[in-house]
């Protein structure tokens, strides 16, 4: 009896810890939709569209499948690409979609990816940034297969290609609304990961912030999530505690813009277009995604064959980024925000354009400069106006 | 730093730790009856979800509460089935519960998410809420966050101090001598698992109506892991389940709070830390007198099977 319940005690331990990392992972049953019709058309499809086939009145079926990284039910990220996702089977004549949901990164995200270039899917978008190395390694086993990784930076030149958009641009709209609604000028950003993406989306708040009123401070809080509701919140109260009245959010959830709502203080959402409906009154408005043009795109190429690896990094002029307003956006907002946003759709403005100045104060771009797209992609720095530490910033100047 | 710096810490501490209060609460009923449950996450998932629809529905937050409460206590009465009636093996029963509680709440809940719905908010109590530091620290806080503060000394009484108490207390340590005794184990066992389910289901409600209102996929967010490991570090009592959760609630709070004021600590540390400590109490407390001094139920884990030694 001894033994055993030892045994019990290390067989918990143990069991307890395999389902944390599990759990933490969001490693809910990987949800797959049937395939309905297993490619009768496209046994002998081993080369692409060389086969000059008459002009049948149906174009070809394309079959297209999408990894998610959390639950469609997330309200956030994932709901946002399974819009996408819709839009291309609402949109997109002859088109059969599948979606994995609560994908891990790492091991379970190859295979998952493997199994589905097995089942011969044309196109299969990887909607994470953890997936770009297993995204990788099985479009080199499966040359025939296009392989779409979304906020990556690598591709190869056949069927291996990054996707993303231009939330920046967004982000800056965020900043101004945010600056022209608050009091005092103090915001606060509820940040996941130092990593370039979201150091970019906080630079371009404060510059945002900043073109309105000079002396906006933005403050970051890492959290170290994309999607964990309570943290989210804490995160955002604290902000709220130390002072600032307009929360702006990186990570997956409106918890942070509700918890401001609550205290009669302002937020911004991020990521769906309906993040604004369960924020409450404080709710200024949501730079949001709009990926289903941009998967309709490719998903036209592969069936053209004109499908080519490029690096895409589309923006607001494109749609595949927007800006939607809550009910706190006032009229002068409203207004202030679309002219921006029309200024950035004509090219005639730029939010990545000098004079921009480091943390430190020095300047890191003069006038007349744009910052590159490789400067944007690998940023580890922060601009004047943030408050915040990057673990290994690398700031362009003293 | 100033004390209002001290102050929010310790208020956001006490918000944080409610819903793992109930949880860790509940768990500590059913593991004194010698009833480990690992389906706690699955439970208090499926509670946030059920208590949400039905608040959303009858716009009436307690009307959730009590939803939340037996939805809580009904999942859990699959684990009493499988381990009490047909001495399943409890690890392997409360994995199971807990992964089908997380699909069942994913499942229920794919139409309420981002929808509004009624919430719990703060409330002032006259006198106590207008006290200087106190009333800020834990009288600025919902009703939910209110009733953890008598759940918890309640439940500390109830084990140590009533006569049925002692009967769960007897079944857990030696439920042989509790059997001849005349009190029936499977019975009581049955009981306590299903309070720990129950009060399961209230920490699930408490985090969907009240600390984030709203549904959410995996909301709780391993916070059911937590209640368990907090039921060792508390060696099985309510007070100290209580602080573990404060604690917990703190380190975090701490962590963001240290940030606004320029001092960086990384968070995947701080999270490591209560399952760290588990991790030394099972280590430490393997030993059988070990295990007698700290606290731990005898008969934690063991189906009890009338007449086998």
């Amino acid at each position: 009896m001894k033994t055993f319940s030892k045994v019990m005690i290390i067989a918990l331990l143990v069991a307890a810890l395999a389902v944390l990392l599990v759990a933490c992972t969001g490693g809910a049953e990987p949800t797959e939709q049937p395939a309905e019709q297993p490619a009768a058309t496209e046994a002998p499809a081993e080369q692409p569209a060389a086969t000059e086939a008459p002009q049948a009145e149906e174009p070809k079926l394309i079959r297209a499948a999408w990894v998610y990284v959390g639950p469609i039910g997330d309200g956030g990220w994932t709901y946002a690409h399974d819009q996408g996702r819709l839009y291309v089977e609402k949109n997109v004549p002859n088109v059969e979609t599948t979606y994995i949901e609560s994908v891990p990164e790492g091991a379970d995200a190859e295979r998952v990816i493997r199994d589905l270039a097995q089942k011969g899917y044309d196109v299969i978008f990887t909607t994470s940034f953890g997936y770009m190395d297993a995204t990788e390694t099985v479009a080199e086993e499966f040359p025939d297969t296009v392989f779409i990784h979304i906020s990556g930076y690598k591709k190869n030149d056949t069927n291996f290609d990054n996707l993303f958009g231009r939330m920046y641009q967004m982000k800056y709209l965020a900043g101004v609304a945010a600056a022209m609604r608050s009091e005092n000028g103090k915001i606060g950003y509820v940040a996941p990961f130092p990593i370039p993406e979201v150091i970019r989306h906080i630079n371009m708040v404060a510059k945002g912030a900043r073109s309105v009123n000079p002396d906006a401070e933005v403050q970051v809080v890492w959290i170290n999530t994309w999607f964990d509701p309570p943290t989210e919140r804490e995160a955002a109260e604290t902000l709220l505690n130390a002072g600032n009245d307009v929360i702006v959010t990186g990570a997956d959830t409106p918890g942070p813009v509700q918890a401001a709502s609550e205290r009669g203080k302002w937020g911004l959402a991020y990521d769906s277009e309906n993040a604004c409906d369960n924020a409450g009154d404080g709710c200024i408005g949501v730079p949001h995604w709009n990926w289903g043009p941009a998967y309709a795109e490719i998903i036209e190429e592969v069936r053209n064959g004109t499908f080519k690896p490029k690096g895409r990094w589309p923006g607001v002029a494109d749609g595949i980024v927007d800006f939607k307003f809550g009910p706190a956006a006032t009229d002068e907002i409203k207004a202030k925000v679309n002219e921006l946003k029309q200024a950035m759709i004509d090219g005639k403005f730029d939010p990545a354009a000098g004079p921009i100045y480091a943390q430190s104060g020095c300047l890191a771009l003069e006038e007349g400069k744009t910052l590159t797209d490789e400067q944007l992609l690998s940023m580890k720095w922060f601009f004047q106006g943030v408050n915040g530490e990057i673990p290994d910033a690398q700031p362009p100047c003293q | 730093m100033e004390a209002a710096f001290f102050i929010t810490i310790l208020a956001t501490a006490i918000r944080a730790g409610a819903p793992v209060i109930y949880a860790a609460v509940g768990e500590i009923f059913a593991e004194r009856s010698g009833v480990l449950n690992l389906g706690v996450e699955g439970m208090m998932l499926v509670g946030a979800v059920s208590g949400f629809i039905m608040a959303v529905k009858t716009g009436n937050p307690w009307a959730g509460v009590l939803v939340a409460m037996l939805a809580g206590g009904l999942l859990s009465l699959i684990h009493a089935f499988l381990t009490i009636t047909l001495h399943a093996d409890q690890v392997v029963s409360g994995l199971a519960l807990t992964i089908f509680g997380i699909g069942l709440s994913s499942f229920m809940g794919q139409n309420y998410v981002g929808v509004q719905g009624p919430q719990f908010s703060a409330v002032h109590i006259p006198f106590l809420t207008d006290l200087p530091v106190l009333g800020q620290i834990l009288f600025s806080h919902d009703i939910l966050v209110y009733l953890t503060f008598l759940l918890v000394p309640a439940s500390a009484y109830f084990i140590h101090k009533t006569r049925p108490g002692l009967h769960l207390r007897a079944v857990g340590e030696d439920p042989a001598t509790a059997d001849v005794m005349g009190i029936s184990v499977a019975r009581t066992r049955y009981i306590y698992t299903f309070v720990g389910g129950v009060f399961a289901g209230l920490g699930g409600a408490a985090l969907s109506l009240a600390y984030t209102p709203g549904w959410t996929e995996g909301m709780s967010g391993g916070r059911g892991w937590i209640a368990i490991a907090l039921v060792i570090f508390a060696f099985w009592e309510p007070w100290r389940a209580m602080l573990g959760a404060y604690l917990f609630g703190g380190v975090q709070a701490l962590q963001f709070n240290l940030q606004t004021i320029g001092i960086t600590i990384p968070t995947y540390f701080l999270n490591m830390l209560p399952y760290l400590f588990t991790i030394l109490v099972l280590v430490f407390a393997t030993g059988e007198r070990m295990r007698r001094h700290l606290g731990a139920p005898a008969a934690l884990g063991i189906p009890y099977i009338r007449g086998e030694r």
